[in-house]
């Protein structure tokens, strides 16, 4: 178990340093720079002002020696300076993760709370109209796009309530903090949980046609403890593992949710980055997210194997 | 005693299914929620071809005069700001939708099947650094890889399907992969590679046909996750740029702005792209239940 951990914490390094490599490279491939979107107002960029602002920026190394300085200086904590408001990127990124990590929470409860159930009760009652209901709504949570739903949810509110609930000033309390963020989260989270029903569904399924759910009801279990007792928490399990993943590509839909919803999060601010062609913020938020995906699924595959012990990681 | 005309005894009584459109017709009637998918991609796709017969409009000219009009009997979804007809752009989006959706899925399968059989046929050094690049490739999530690679590669249609087409190879990659080695153990393959036949005929002509079915699987399932890509980074404004008419980004033209004044312009794309994608899952569903029952949900 130890050699398999140790191997895994190498694997983990060698394809967080393969993707630093990689974001580092497509940047500088990217059209433009900087200087360009500097000086775009202005239409017309001075080739003598665009090589000054460069060797300003370190720009103009070789891409080894830029890619070299970034890194010796993550090891040491410095993220370097947003090239668009000069303030160390660390400064910058740090007070947008909280509500990130907020807006995520929020959004991954959604999807356990409502997916799971309603899975189980789907793959209970399966094939009665219940069930069909079920799964053609979590088909078409699947099919919209989440910035969609949340357009909806927006008009939705304005059409009710009058009131767009827009993140404009950070608000005063967590309560309100959490309030304000559980529409957007609603939005993403929505998508989650049609996931989540659908695999607790053929999970719960899986597991009630075993041999031995067939023996608790020989036995005279009753039908409530022979699905909750006996075949819910073995159909849990990959539900969980699930629940990690999700975790992490629910990043993807943070991206777009964020932006109709103006909270000004990590997500929001990786496309606004990236717009702006600010190298050091994009690197740094690029790197964090691969490092959380990378972590979570370390983290849910030791969870798995404590879990599940029937799952033995033997090297042979 | 008169004989008994067996098959006319059994079809009487229900069985079996002769010649190509009775097969059709079992298949569909098993199946009704996967004919159903089909069908509604068969519209898109005629939407797509026919797009000029469908509407006299064209999607691309403006006309600041109708700017924002309602829906009407001239205009049956309302025009944009800019006073395109919302009917014909959403016609006309079909295409960038399904070309798209179709060319990235099968660029990024035609890598995936290509690493996939390299890594699994070959074993070695090979799988070894294919598998890290996969997973490089798949650590982050689909859409932050998507819109890096888009805003690196610059906008444009063609850019958009390469963008999109890489998260997706190491998806494919993988199924093909396993399936190889489940596959190369078996008995033709030796039988093959005793009658001497090279590796790359091997591995094209036997293994490759057999790993197919789950292919199809996936390969539907990634149409749906392309499409709603493709809609997420125009609408995020790094994917198909103007002139082309893209769903995405004709919900951020209109994002929160319009909601108020003008939601026609929010409510109407939504349902093309949700109605697109909800067909290419049905079908995967229905594909899955008919090609590889162990996957069932």
């Amino acid at each position: 178990m130890g050699a398999y951990l140790v191997r895994r914490f190498f694997l983990m390094l060698l394809t967080l340093f393969g993707i630093s490599v990689i974001i580092f490279a497509l940047l500088r491939v990217m059209p433009g720079n900087i200087v360009d979107i500097l000086y775009d107002a202005a239409g017309y960029v001075n080739p003598r002002e665009k090589a000054k602002i460069e060797a300003e920026l370190g720009l103009d190394k070789p891409i080894v020696i830029q890619y070299a300085a970034w890194i010796g200086g993550l090891a040491h904590g410095d993220l370097g300076y947003s090239y668009v408001s000069e303030r160390p990127a660390l400064e910058e990124i740090a007070p947008r993760i909280p509500i990130t990590a907020k807006l995520a929470g929020l959004a991954l409860c959604f999807a356990v709370v409502i997916g799971v159930p309603l899975g189980v009760i789907s793959a209970v009652h399966q094939n009665s109209s219940l069930d069909y209901l079920l799964r053609v709504l979590s088909l078409s949570g699947l099919s919209m796009p989440s910035f969609w739903l949340g357009l909806l949810i927006l008009m939705a509110f304005v059409a009710y309530f009058g009131a767009i609930p827009i993140y404009t000033a950070p608000p005063k309390t967590l309560w309100d903090e959490l309030l304000l963020l559980s529409v957007p989260a609603a939005a993403v989270g929505f998508r989650s949980s049609a996931l989540m029903l659908r695999l607790t569904r053929s999970s719960m399924l899986e597991v009630l046609r075993q041999d031995y759910i067939r023996t608790a009801r020989a036995k005279g279990a009753s039908e409530r403890s022979v699905n909750y007792h006996h075949a819910l928490p073995n159909a849990i399990l990959p539900v969980v593992t699930v629940i990690g993943i999700e975790a992490a590509f629910l990043m993807g839909g943070l991206i777009v949710t964020e932006t109709v919803f103006n909270v000004p999060g990590v997500a929001r601010y990786l496309v606004t980055a990236l717009t702006q062609r600010d190298y050091p913020i994009v690197q740094n938020l690029v790197m964090f997210v691969a490092t959380i995906v990378v972590l979570i699924n370390f983290v849910v595959d030791m969870l798995y194997a404590v879990l599940d012990p029937r799952i033995k990681y033997a090297e042979s | 005693m008169s004989t008994l005309d067996f098959d006319a005894e059994l079809v009487k009584a229900g069985a079996g299914a002769h010649g190509r459109l009775a097969r059709l017709r079992y298949l569909v009637w098993r199946n009704p929620l996967g004919a159903a998918g089909a069908a509604i991609m068969g519209l898109f796709v005629f939407a797509a071809v026919f797009a000029n017969v469908l509407t006299s409009y064209d999607p691309l000219s403006t006309n600041a005069a109708l700017s924002l009009a309602p829906p009407s009997s001239a205009h049956w979804l309302g025009t944009d700001p800019f006073g395109r007809d919302v009917y014909a752009r959403i016609i006309y989006g079909a295409r960038i939708s399904l070309a798209v959706g179709i060319g990235s899925t099968m660029l990024g399968s035609g890598f995936g099947i290509v690493f996939g059989l390299a890594s699994g046929y070959l074993g070695g050094w090979v799988d070894l650094i294919v598998q890290r690049v996969m997973d490089i490739l798949q650590a982050l999530p689909l859409l932050v890889l998507a819109l890096v690679m888009a805003a690196a590669l610059g906008p444009s249609l063609q850019n958009t399907i390469i963008a999109i087409s890489i998260p997706l190879i190491p998806y494919v990659a993988r199924v093909i992969r396993s399936n190889t080695l489940a596959l190369r153990e078996l008995p033709f393959v030796e039988a093959a590679k005793a009658v001497g036949m090279s590796e790359l005929r091997i591995a094209a002509r036997h293994i490759l046909p057999n790993t197919l079915a789950p292919l199809i699987v996936l390969a539907t399932a990634q149409l749906g996750s392309t499409i709603l890509t493709e809609a997420a980074l125009s609408f995020l404004g790094l994917g198909v740029p103007e002139p082309f008419p893209s769903w995405g980004r004709m919900l951020s033209q209109s994002a929160a702005e319009y909601v108020r004044t003008a939601p026609w312009l929010v409510i109407f794309p939504g349902i093309a792209i949700s109605l697109a994608v909800f067909g290419t899952n049905l079908l995967g569903d229905a594909l899955r239940d008919i090609l590889d029952p162990r996957q069932r949900s």
